[in-house]
């Protein structure tokens, strides 16, 4: 195996990534604990903290919808919300190629300020380097965040339960159809847009209105619902049984993915969570989201169950039943 | 872009699974199942995706052809496109699934990882337009598929020619349906009552090339869609023809099939391709099966143009303990190999029936056609 070398799969979220965490990093880096979560808890005198980071590579670096520099705040951002933490300060560095447009990194640089503001965090530190032309592609940024955890919050991958009711914010695929579309030099009458944004003021809302009864909540990615719902199932030891009727796609979604021959359910969302909540929530928490503007189209998609833990089961709209397995290979790299 | 909603309605459907299942209960009791053999990686996604395979047992058995483009290219092929990655000057140009498939000692994608230029497009047209974008490069694109893709990959050798665009080949592996299907009926490996028509080739080919079925071979053979209305239409109209004892070839989707085919797309292939010889995973050489090069392209023919080895010296999937092979023919089922979910992963296959999306293995992986669900 020692002549094994990374390929571009271990960066898709999928198996490979997992895999590559697992064997490589967390015998070294990992933290006692080892649950792996969209950011992790750390005592900081009485306050509960959430850290996160996440690094951005997306091409192209302006998409329709939003650009790298959202992206890197909402990611961030994000993952701290999945925590049901109000994320609060943020880093930034930028790993600059060698004959980017000032004018350009300058757009990006406001078009971050601009996400900040909205998402009501500050960026209070942040380093620059630039490399030659050909050693990276235009831009990349990392950002990492923290966040403080309400009194009375405990939400985790683990935290799944018989008898809970999944719940998604909206439709499924908008981010990584955007990507792929507009790399691929496709058009579509319907308007392709990431739906990249942050979610903070969103979980709020739920968290207020849920009086205690969510247990789970993720942003499903790279890898999309599918991969999500797995990791999920696997980290909580329940099954999930989703209707795939009720997950809502655009139209144009999914008329990009059947001539591209994806699956939506394994596409990226930037501005999308899941939710798994105790039955007697589900439906405040529903209202809730369908009030606030990033969570209009939310529904309710499937329950756990304690049948098969670990496993995802897809209801078809004909009534047949089939596995949601992760994603394997690399679908669409570069998208975030 | 159509919509495709009306092909998908659920009560539509139900109701067609209900009179398939029915008509095969009227069979005598203890009878073995229908056996009925879909040719094409397109339907083998499609019964999983929809779990129409499930629906229909016990009754009716759905087996797996070698209508998988990846699935059916050889070890020696794959090792003969690495090969010509690792040129210098030369970029190989396929489509996506192709990259992740081991030849004896690596994949395209590991290839690439070590430098080699390996490109994903989406047409045969995108590779053209790097041929012409990039004149110092010579691009090489695989040509992979059936009667289907054919003529996409002939049409952009055209166009190279008009442009007078000397570094385009192409490295043909392009394979033909229906003498595939003879090999797999005359091996006598395994027991069919009947075949499920592809599509999408049969747009292209008519529907007469399969008339030899029922001619010579007394079998009945239903055109297929790939939407679930259209398979389980199909399906039903199959399960009929083979209980009427009359065998006979339906067309079940007559939006895109007609007798005779698309006239322009067979007279393209003619043009630029003709009947050879190919090397298929697990039915070996078969006369008359692919398509070559016709000698007027012999200037853009990578097989020509550039000397190859016969094989990169390494173990083959089946020296690997892949049953890939029997899994083509209908003789196994996936699950039934000792690697499949253990060894061999859509993360790790150690054949190509694991890689592709079209592809059996990966296909009873994913939507855990194993699971008893």
């Amino acid at each position: 195996m020692s002549d094994d070398v990374i390929l571009l799969a271990h960066g898709s979220g999928g198996l490979l990534s997992h895999e590559l965490v697992e064997n490589v990093f967390l015998p070294h880096l990992g933290h006692p604990d080892g649950a792996l979560e969209d950011a992790t808890e750390i005592e900081l005198g009485a306050r509960r903290v959430v850290m996160s980071t996440d690094s951005y590579v997306i091409r192209p670096i302006v998409f329709p919808g939003g650009d790298i520099g959202k992206l890197a705040i909402c990611g961030t951002v994000n993952d701290l919300a999945m925590r049901g933490a109000r994320p609060l300060y943020l880093t930034a560095g930028f790993i600059i190629e060698e004959g980017l447009p000032l004018a350009e990194l300058g757009r990006i640089v406001t078009s971050m300020a601009e996400t900040a503001t909205r998402a009501g965090v500050r960026v209070v530190a942040g380093d620059t380097k630039v490399v030659e032309h050909g050693s990276a592609d235009r831009l990349f940024i990392n950002t990492a965040g923290v966040g403080v955890v309400p009194e009375g919050t405990c939400i985790t991958a683990g935290g799944a339960r018989p008898g809970d009711v999944v719940l998604v914010s909206g439709a499924m695929g908008d981010h990584g159809l955007a990507i792929m579309t507009q790399r691929e030099g496709l058009r579509f009458d319907g308007p392709l847009q990431s739906d990249c944004a942050p979610l903070n003021g969103l979980v709020a809302d739920m968290l207020a209105a849920a009086g205690g009864g969510i247990h789970v909540l993720r942003d499903p990615t790279r890898g999309g619902l599918a991969t999500a719902l797995n990791e999920l199932a696997a980290a909580s030891g329940v099954e999930i049984i989703i209707d795939e009727s009720a997950v809502p796609v655009h139209d144009a979604v999914r008329a990009a993915s059947e001539l591209l021959g994806l699956d939506p359910l394994y596409v990226a969302n930037e501005g999308k969570l899941i939710a798994i909540v105790a039955p007697e929530a589900a439906e405040a928490v529903l209202k809730a989201m369908r009030a606030h503007p990033l969570g209009r189209e939310a529904a309710i998609v499937g329950a756990v169950n304690d049948k098969h833990p670990g496993r995802v089961v897809l209801r078809t709209p004909l009534g047949t039943h089939r596995l949601l397995d992760m994603l394997a290979g690399e679908q669409l790299p570069r998208i975030c | 872009v159509t919509d495709l909603t009306a092909f998908r309605d659920p009560a539509a459907a139900r109701a067609l699974m209900d009179s398939i299942r029915r008509r095969a209960a009227e069979r005598p009791d203890g009878s073995d199942p229908l056996r009925l053999m879909e040719f094409c990686g397109g339907h083998t996604h499609a019964i999983m995706h929809y779990g129409i395979r499930e629906a229909l047992a016990p009754g009716v058995r759905l087996l797996s052809g070698p209508g998988c483009p990846v699935c059916v290219t050889s070890d020696a092929d794959i090792d003969a496109a690495i090969a010509l990655a690792r040129l210098p000057g030369v970029a190989v140009a396929t489509f996506g699934d192709m990259v992740r498939v081991p030849g004896t000692r690596s994949s395209l994608q590991e290839a690439r990882a070590v430098g080699a230029d390996v490109r994903i497009v989406y047409s045969a047209l995108d590779a053209v337009a790097l041929a012409r974008q990039t004149p110092g490069l010579k691009v090489v694109m695989l040509g992979i598929g059936f009667e289907t893709t054919a003529p996409t990959v002939a049409a952009a050798l055209e166009t190279a020619r008009a442009e007078g665009l000397a570094n385009f080949y192409v490295y043909s592996m392009h394979k033909l349906t229906p003498p595939a299907t003879r090999a797999i009926l005359d091996s006598g490996e395994v027991r069919l009552d009947g075949i499920i028509g592809p599509g999408h080739v049969t747009a292209i080919i008519g529907w007469r090339a399969w008339e030899f079925l029922p001619a010579e071979y007394g079998l009945s053979c239903a055109v297929s869609g790939f939407e679930p209305l259209d398979m389980l239409h199909a399906i039903d109209q199959l399960v009929t023809a083979i209980m009427d004892g009359t065998p006979r070839i339906v067309n079940a989707y007559r939006r895109g099939v007609t007798a005779e085919g698309n006239r322009v797309a067979q007279a393209l292939l003619g043009r630029v391709f003709q009947p050879a010889a190919a090397d298929w995973r697990g039915l070996g050489v078969v006369p008359e099966s692919g398509l070559a090069l016709r000698p007027e392209y012999a200037t853009h023919d990578a097989r020509r143009a550039f000397e190859l080895p016969v094989t990169a010296g390494g173990r083959t999937a089946e020296e690997r303990g892949c049953r890939c092979g029997e899994v083509l023919r209908g003789v196994i089922e996936p699950p039934e190999c000792p690697l499949f979910g253990r060894a061999c992963t859509p993360a790790r296959p150690v054949g190509p029936c694991m890689v592709s999306g079209e592809g059996s293995c990966a296909a009873y992986h994913h939507y855990g056609g194993s699971v008893g669900l």
